[in-house]
């Protein structure tokens, strides 16, 4: 280890700005990737907080519907792709080098390319502000023909989703080529780390369903320009037709969002539980089952568009069977901690309540696969509820047990425990008090994306604006801890979690060296 | 280490309670569930989420008083040593199979609701159901009446400068009206943008498409007024165009048919006179508010770009024809619909004379509805 250290040196790097603008290094493009999502986390944060401020009380009071519009949606596709899906990108390009004993990524220019991508994306989101007629306000969904109307901003909504595409693609071609070429010797397939084997299948997910979307916008761009007619009936086209494309790619979006969470609390739950991961073969096939099932489940996203009762039952049965491999997960979690020797540092307290409170989205997704109760909530605040569960305290809450979990690894030094348990607890009592009560509220009959409701909605509502204040400001505390961390945290030790085994713990120092494994390591 | 698992225990039975009163407060009052049913196909909906919801809390328990019961006892700090296991094929295979018996169980009786619920045939009586930016419009095929609903609510009580009366945003001015008991078969479309018609009571919420036409059936049980909602985000005021349904008796239905089509036949004596401009005018500000001001701002000020204003504007201040014709068939690409196939003659003259005449807009124009009535053809 001491040679990599000296090798390191012998290279000339540029320093301040140019470092990051031209940096081909995995670990460099994982920081950028971090801080990115963060930046985009609080930036799409702020509109949700907006939103709950509207929602506060009934009638209106700070927002018109158009701008309260444009905030739901952006605050939809900054969080999807601004936040939680380059989150993950951060953590495989930290990650996956060190985890399979490679010296960086496969394609590093390609990477620094797929990274940049990234602010001119957000910019185009964000400037939509000040542009003429305002910024998108059609959803995140983007369904046509309500997408059809509005201004110049719909068409940087576009552009915005076709360069996070272009991003995404190559991220995915750089993580599925390092996987499969750049393994330590002796590293087979079933021997990688459970983070690894879900980014591998997130990655192949990513390059199957993202030019989907591009099409789906492209085709929104020439009807808004070119003289087409896909989705506009009065021209022949289908308004169907784009939900059907929309959500052959959303759906696995959904996974996309949710594998590497799981291939994260994958790796936190053994390491606190001291004990090995309970059906690692079994965790793989449920995983790839996952990732079959989602292509052909996506019109439960539509079941009220009135599609033809055999194809109701058929993507109703489709998506119910997706409740066993995501089960299997769930028991194997459980026995993983079943008779281990647990201790609840932050990354383990994020774990667990990711576990709990991951499973109750994952019930309500059960109900909502049952047709006929979907016809009830679908577009309701139940869904809302439903898809916070699973990406709040799914994959956001993964995302901090990551973070908690490698940041000795990545800087050198220890965070704050008092303060991470802090954001833990805050975060998951607040989190609670803002989405579990929108389940009454889709329940008793509030739609979503409506800026005023009826009078019987105003106290829960309150309560749910109330939480959202709260979570919203416990996030300060995860920005306090990292910066601590990184400043004035302790001197953290090679491997400072008792029960960690894979190669970044075992086989380099706190912090890793620039360059991962030079050579490779000997695995046993 | 006691205070950490203190901690966890405080913060896990906080948990639970936070649960617990929520879950109490669930059951206690309809308002925190599915409304009450109030048609068949409503009532399996309801009963199905019960059944489901209590299959989940079952499964739930289970799984997780296992998790917090191994939190609990196979902690290092108790000193619990860790076991080494890490397969078992046979359990794995059994909470396989398990949780697959359990859908199955779950999708017999959800298979039988769908095939009810879309069983639209032979209905008693038909309504063609039109979503338009942002109001619904019921038309009665039989009977040749044909109605827009808009929202009733003040401008006023949104704004927070007037009390919220009993029913805020969930009033109309012309509600749907149909005879209790009776199978009413919905057609629905859409004229814009994609809406859907949403009434909890009866389990009935379906999308309303342009250029489709979809159906979906409803048999009201009891007399009474059923409240909903557009389900699927239409724009700007997606939240302000509410459905409300009157189940009336057999022979209260009979009278409101009756004095339907008696409104009708004035309308239609109405469309051949000639009116002055104050007349005009006055009917005219009633169409603006209720079709035209949520877009265009009931002082006429719009807001622009996407709403221009109409104050001072090139069409209404200008050539008498074009302004006509916008009015009635609308801008491409743009919210601006075309009402010609909304409104009446006499609606159109009147409010296309408003339109000239307010805001400061002084032209001095009148439109009669003769000349509505000429530039349909």
């Amino acid at each position: 280890m001491e040679a990599t250290h000296a090798h390191e040196h012998g290279h000339a790097h540029p320093t301040g700005l140019m470092r990051w603008l031209t940096t081909t290094n995995h670990k460099d493009i994982g920081t950028l990737y971090l801080w990115f999502s963060f930046i985009m986390l609080l930036t799409g944060g702020v509109m949700a907080l907006l939103i709950r401020a509207e929602l506060f009380q009934p009638g209106l009071q700070i927002l018109e519907p158009e701008v309260f519009n444009s905030l739901t949606t952006l605050h939809g596709l900054i969080m999807v792709f601004g936040a939680i899906m380059p989150a993950f990108v951060g953590f495989a390009n930290w990650q996956v080098p060190m985890m399979i004993g490679a010296p960086d990524m496969a394609f590093p220019r390609m990477n620094n390319w797929s990274f940049w991508l990234l602010p001119v994306a957000a910019i185009l989101l964000i400037a939509q502000f000040f542009v003429p007629g305002g910024a998108v306000a059609g959803g995140w969904t983007m369904y046509a023909p309500l997408f059809l109307q509005g201004g110049i901003a719909n068409d940087m909504t576009i552009f915005a989703v076709h360069i996070l595409g272009i991003s995404s693609i190559m991220g995915a071609i750089n993580i599925i080529t390092t996987i499969l070429n750049m393994r330590a010797p002796g590293m087979t397939l079933m021997k990688m780390p459970l983070f690894v084997w879900t980014w591998l299948i997130t990655a192949y997910l990513l390059i199957a369903v993202m030019p989907v979307l591009a099409g789906a916008v492209t085709m929104l761009l020439t009807d808004r320009h070119f003289g087409t007619h896909f989705f506009n009936a009065a021209g022949g086209g289908d308004p169907v037709m784009f939900q059907h494309i929309f959500w052959f790619f959303g759906h696995p979006e959904v996974y996309i969002m949710i594998l590497p969470a799981f291939g994260i609390i994958s790796q936190v739950i053994p390491a606190f539980a001291r004990k090995p991961l309970f059906g690692y073969a079994s965790m793989v096939y449920a995983t790839a089952s996952i990732a079959i099932l989602s292509f052909i489940v996506w019109a439960h996203h539509m079941f009220t568009v009135g599609m033809p009762t055999s194809a109701q039952l058929f993507f109703m049965y489709a998506t119910m069977l997706i409740a066993v491999p995501t089960g299997v997960k769930v028991f194997n979690w459980v026995a993983t901690m079943w008779r281990g020797s647990m201790t609840f540092e932050t990354p383990m307290l994020f774990a667990v309540g990711f576990v709990a409170l991951f499973t109750i989205g994952g019930f309500t997704g059960l109900v909502c696969a049952i047709t006929p109760v979907d016809i009830q909530i679908q577009d309701t605040y139940y869904v809302v509820a439903h898809f916070h569960y699973v990406l709040v305290s799914g994959a956001l809450f993964a995302i901090f047990a990551g973070v908690y979990f490698w940041l000795p690894k990545w800087t050198g030094r220890m965070y704050d425990e008092k303060l991470g348990k802090l954001h833990f607890w805050l975060s998951a009592i607040f989190f609670n008090i803002l989405f579990f009560p929108m389940h009454f509220l889709g329940l008793a009959g509030m739609q979503r994306r409506v800026p005023d409701y009826p009078l019987q909605f105003a106290d829960w509502n309150m309560v749910s604006s109330i939480g959202a204040f709260g979570f919203g400001l416990s996030q300060l505390i995860f920005l306090a801890v990292v910066l601590k961390t990184i400043r004035a945290g302790a001197k953290a030790a090679d491997r400072p979690w008792e029960g960690a085994d894979s190669l970044e713990w075992t086989h380099l120092p706190s912090p890793a060296p620039y360059h991962s494994f030079e050579t490779p390591p000997v695995l046993k | 280490m006691a205070s950490k698992s203190r901690a966890l225990a405080a913060g896990a039975l906080a948990a639970l309670m936070t649960w617990g009163t929520m879950a109490a407060a669930w059951a206690a009052e309809s308002k925190y569930n599915l409304p009450t049913p109030q048609s068949q196909v409503a009532r399996e909906i309801y009963d199905l989420h019960i059944l489901i919801l209590w299959v989940c809390v079952g499964i739930f328990i289970v799984v997780f008083g296992t998790m917090f019961y191994s939190i609990w006892k196979h902690r290092k700090s108790v000193g619990h040593q860790p076991a080494h296991f890490h397969e078992n094929t046979k359990l794995e295979v059994l909470w396989t199979l398990i949780p697959f018996a359990i859908l199955v169980g779950m999708a017999i009786p959800s298979t039988k609701t769908i095939l009810n619920m879309r069983d639209a045939s032979n209905p008693d009586m038909t309504v063609k159901v039109t979503g338009y930016q942002w109001k619904w419009e019921y038309e009665y095929p039989a009977e040749g009446i044909r109605f827009l609903s808009t929202l009733a609510t003040p401008r006023e009580q949104i704004t927070n400068q007037a009390a919220k009366g009993e029913h805020y945003l969930l009033e109309v001015d012309n509600p749907l009206v149909v005879p209790v008991g009776k199978k009413v078969r919905l057609l629905l479309t859409a004229n814009d943008v994609i809406h859907s018609w949403w009434v909890p009571a009866f389990g009935i919420k379906q999308d309303a498409i342009p250029g489709y036409v979809k159906d979906a059936w409803f048999k009201a049980e009891n007399v009474g007024v059923y409240r909903g909602v557009c389900a699927e985000l239409c724009g700007k005021d997606h939240g302000f165009m509410p459905i409300v349904v009157e189940v009336k008796s057999q022979e209260d239905y009979d009278k409101w048919l009756m004095a339907q089509k008696a409104a009708k036949a004035a309308a239609v004596a109405d469309a051949n006179k000639t009116y002055t401009l104050d007349e005009l005018k006055a009917a005219g500000e009633k169409v603006y508010q209720t079709h035209c001001a949520a877009c265009h701002q009931p002082d006429g000020k719009g807001l622009p770009p996407a709403f221009p204003a109409l104050a001072g504007s090139r069409i209404a201040t200008g050539d008498k024809a074009a302004h006509i014709d916008i009015v009635m068939n609308g801008k491409a690409n743009t919210a601006m619909a075309a009402f010609g196939k909304q409104l009446s003659d006499v609606e159109l003259a009147a409010v296309i004379t408003y339109e000239r005449n307010a805001f400061g807009n002084a032209t001095g124009d009148v439109v009669q509805p003769a000349e509505i009535k000429a530039s349909r053809k």
